[in-house]
């Protein structure tokens, strides 16, 4: 996927400005957080649940070498023929190869959120072969030839105008508003495609080491079409998604479903492990997994591994008023909202996606929600450090943040700036009080006016009130 | 070195481990594996997992009925048919071929499922109390399309073999399969989506319709 990050302020600028993205996101707002808030009160000793789901997964990384190679004889021993990607490029190469080695022409697939970091579509498109996405929201935007703006609900952004328009436009049917009457015009255009394709991709919610299996949480029922229906069977997923075992699984998928989309379990949790045996008479002749690094083993033995824990449920952004405000595409890669402010600039390099750490009032929602207990807030500062020392803010910020250093550090020098700043400040305010523009901190007036200082510091406040 | 080996390389040199491949430490993995250890679950209880089961498929826009003997399923699929306005042809698990559909009325093929099939009749190898979820295994007499392609699922289910939670119904998998066939799918109602403007849409690309008939 084509990456913007490093122009996030613009992405935002432009976000804010576009008023039908924004009725949208006002739409948007808080029905997963309703949904997730209902559901979980069916666990009533969710903290237990989540100390567990996160030991699982940290138990899954601390050995994680040991379970891939698990994994990787167990599916191997099923007939499953297992690939290793190191970079995203890698991902498309051995997808094609695979491809072109079966004569594969038509590739039909389930989301794949991995797929997307590679630019897969594209790869396969330039190779002569069509793919076609078949979750509701991703075939609603390959037409619309736009990049998903949510981990699991890509085409949140959308509102059933625009899929109405979209629709009529490329099926060449009679525009219609109705959503039920969508969903059945996306399902009668698709399963023809289900039914002839050579070969279907899905991603990997889970990989299991103990049975060498590949996991799909869903609901649509594309998962179960793409993985059975075709000769040839790809499931790409991350090195870091691996569990030990089944009952691990078990534990964690009660937190992913309530956490997504506030479901005690999604319609479908498909377990797949290998092609089809000896008398079966459906599923895949070939079955094949590629495991992706691209960017992940960096983070192992750093403060971020916490971040590989991860499960892609999007509670996280579902929660953030950052991402509830500018939606999705602004993050300007994969993956947006807290977890993709973390992963964007540790697989991409800070330096492309400088702005995304800031891009948070370390409220700390993500991190009360996240079923894994990830300190989203405390990773996302750890970034902005390292920003910070590497020098790779600009100038004008570095500069604020020494001056400010030597001040804090001088208690009189700075007893001394403050008195000044609260007296200016406070006649800025004039009679209403309020300072409608700070000139160099546009940001703080813009969109709100601030309310003056009192005219006096903190300090001699309290000393007169202890006096 | 193969991409295999630099990506273990790099996961053991990140996690602070000596070498290239898994070597000794591989064998804390393998007995945690053999452990088995199941996680905490929801503290709640219920006292009769068909009950239990029951309700939390219809939770899930299911349909359930419930009859005594597997020798009145049949009658029941017909009936459930007929109150919908349904066909009465269906394709079913060859391993329910010998069930005595035409008696009831019934067209019954059996066999894997293709596009134009509009009603599926499937076992269940057990099914969840906790979530109201079918589990079924894939198989010769047990294709995985007919739960899948047609527009109503039919699901027949033993209330002897309905488990409380996952974990149990993977205990019943291993002790009576050993290793897992190639398709475990856990079914819970219809397939749906909420892809536009998150409205909830029953029937997505798989069955509209699931209705669950307990036998026993």
């Amino acid at each position: 996927m084509l990456l913007t990050s490093s122009s996030f302020k613009r992405n935002v600028r432009r976000k804010l400005e576009d008023p039908s993205l924004q009725r949208n996101m006002k739409r948007f707002g808080g029905r997963f957080v309703e949904a997730r808030a209902a559901v979980m009160t069916e666990v009533d000793n969710l903290e237990e649940i989540r100390v567990a789901a996160a030991a699982i997964r940290d138990r899954s990384l601390a050995n994680l070498d040991s379970y891939l190679v698990e994994f990787e004889a167990q599916a191997q021993a099923r007939g499953t023929q297992v690939h290793w990607a190191e970079t995203a490029q890698d991902v498309n190469r051995i997808l094609i190869e695979i491809a072109r080695a079966n004569g594969v022409r038509k590739i039909v697939k389930s989301k794949s959120m991995v797929s997307e970091e590679s630019g897969l579509n594209d790869a396969v498109a330039a190779a002569g072969m069509e793919a076609i996405e078949t979750d509701l929201g991703e075939y609603i935007l390959q037409l619309a030839e736009e990049p998903p703006s949510h981990i699991i609900a890509p085409a949140i952004h959308k509102s059933v105008e625009e899929v109405a328009e979209l629709f009529s436009e490329k099926h060449h049917t009679p525009r219609q508003t109705d959503i039920p009457a969508l969903c059945r015009e996306a399902r009668e255009q698709l399963r023809p495609h289900f039914l002839s394709a050579d070969m279907g991709i899905s991603g990997g919610n889970f990989l299991i080491a103990e049975t060498g299996s590949v996991v799909i949480v869903t609901n649509e029922g594309n998962g179960r079409m793409v993985t059975t229906l075709p000769r040839i069977h790809v499931a790409i997923t991350g090195i870091e998604k691996v569990l030990p075992t089944l009952n691990d699984f078990s534990t964690v998928v009660r937190l992913l479903t309530r956490s997504a989309t506030g479901q005690s379990i999604t319609n479908y949790v498909s377990m797949l492990t290998g092609p089809r045996r000896e008398g079966d008479p459906d599923g895949p002749e070939q079955s094949h997994i590629i495991l992706v690094d691209s960017g992940r083993s960096r983070l192992l033995g750093t403060e971020l591994q916490q971040a590989l824990r991860c499960i892609r449920c999007g509670a996280c952004m579902n929660h953030c008023p950052v991402y509830q405000n500018i939606g999705g595409h602004a993050y300007g890669w994969v993956y947006p909202g807290p977890i993709g402010a973390v992963l964007t600039p540790s697989y991409v390099g800070l330096e492309n996606a400088l702005d995304l750490p800031q891009a948070s009032t370390l409220c700390g929602a993500c991190q009360v929600v996240c079923p894994v207990k990830i300190p989203l807030p405390e990773l996302m500062r750890v970034l902005r450090e390292k920003s910070f020392s590497q020098g790779l803010r600009p100038w004008h910020e570095r500069w604020s943040i020494m001056l400010w250093r030597t001040a804090a550090s001088h208690p009189r020098l700075y007893a001394g700036l403050t008195r000044l700043a609260a007296r200016l400040l406070r006649r800025l305010g004039g009679k209403d009080r309020l300072l409608h523009r700070l000139p160099g901190l546009d940001g703080w007036t813009e969109g709100r006016d601030m309310p003056a200082p009192s005219g006096q510091t903190f300090r001699e406040l309290y000393r007169k009130r202890k006096a | 070195m193969s991409a295999r080996d630099n990506i273990l390389a790099r996961v053991r040199k990140g996690l602070g481990l000596p070498g290239n491949i898994p070597g000794a430490e591989s064998d804390k993995a393998r007995a945690y594996m053999a452990q088995q250890a199941r996680g905490p679950r929801p503290t709640y209880g219920w006292s009769d997992n068909v009950a239990r089961f029951c309700e939390r498929s219809e939770k899930l826009g299911s349909t359930v009925d419930r009859v005594a003997s597997l020798a009145e399923v049949p009658q029941a699929v017909a009936r459930y048919l007929q109150s919908k306005g349904l066909p009465t042809s269906a394709v079913a698990w060859p391993a329910l071929q010998d069930m005595p559909w035409s008696a009831a009325g019934l067209e019954v093929q059996a066999r894997a499922a293709r596009g134009s099939d509009l009603v599926g009749i499937t076992g269940a190898f057990c099914a969840v109390a906790e979530t109201g979820t079918l589990m079924l295994l894939s198989g010769e007499d047990t294709p995985a399309t007919v739960s899948l392609l047609p527009e109503t699922h039919i699901a027949l289910v033993d209330v002897t073999r309905i488990v409380p939670g996952m974990e149990e119904a993977w205990a019943l998998m291993k002790a009576e399969r050993g290793a897992p066939p190639r398709a475990v799918n856990f079914v819970s109602g219809p397939s749906r989506t909420a892809d536009i403007e998150q409205t909830i849409v029953i029937g997505a690309h798989g069955p509209y319709r699931v209705h669950v008939v307990c036998y026993g």
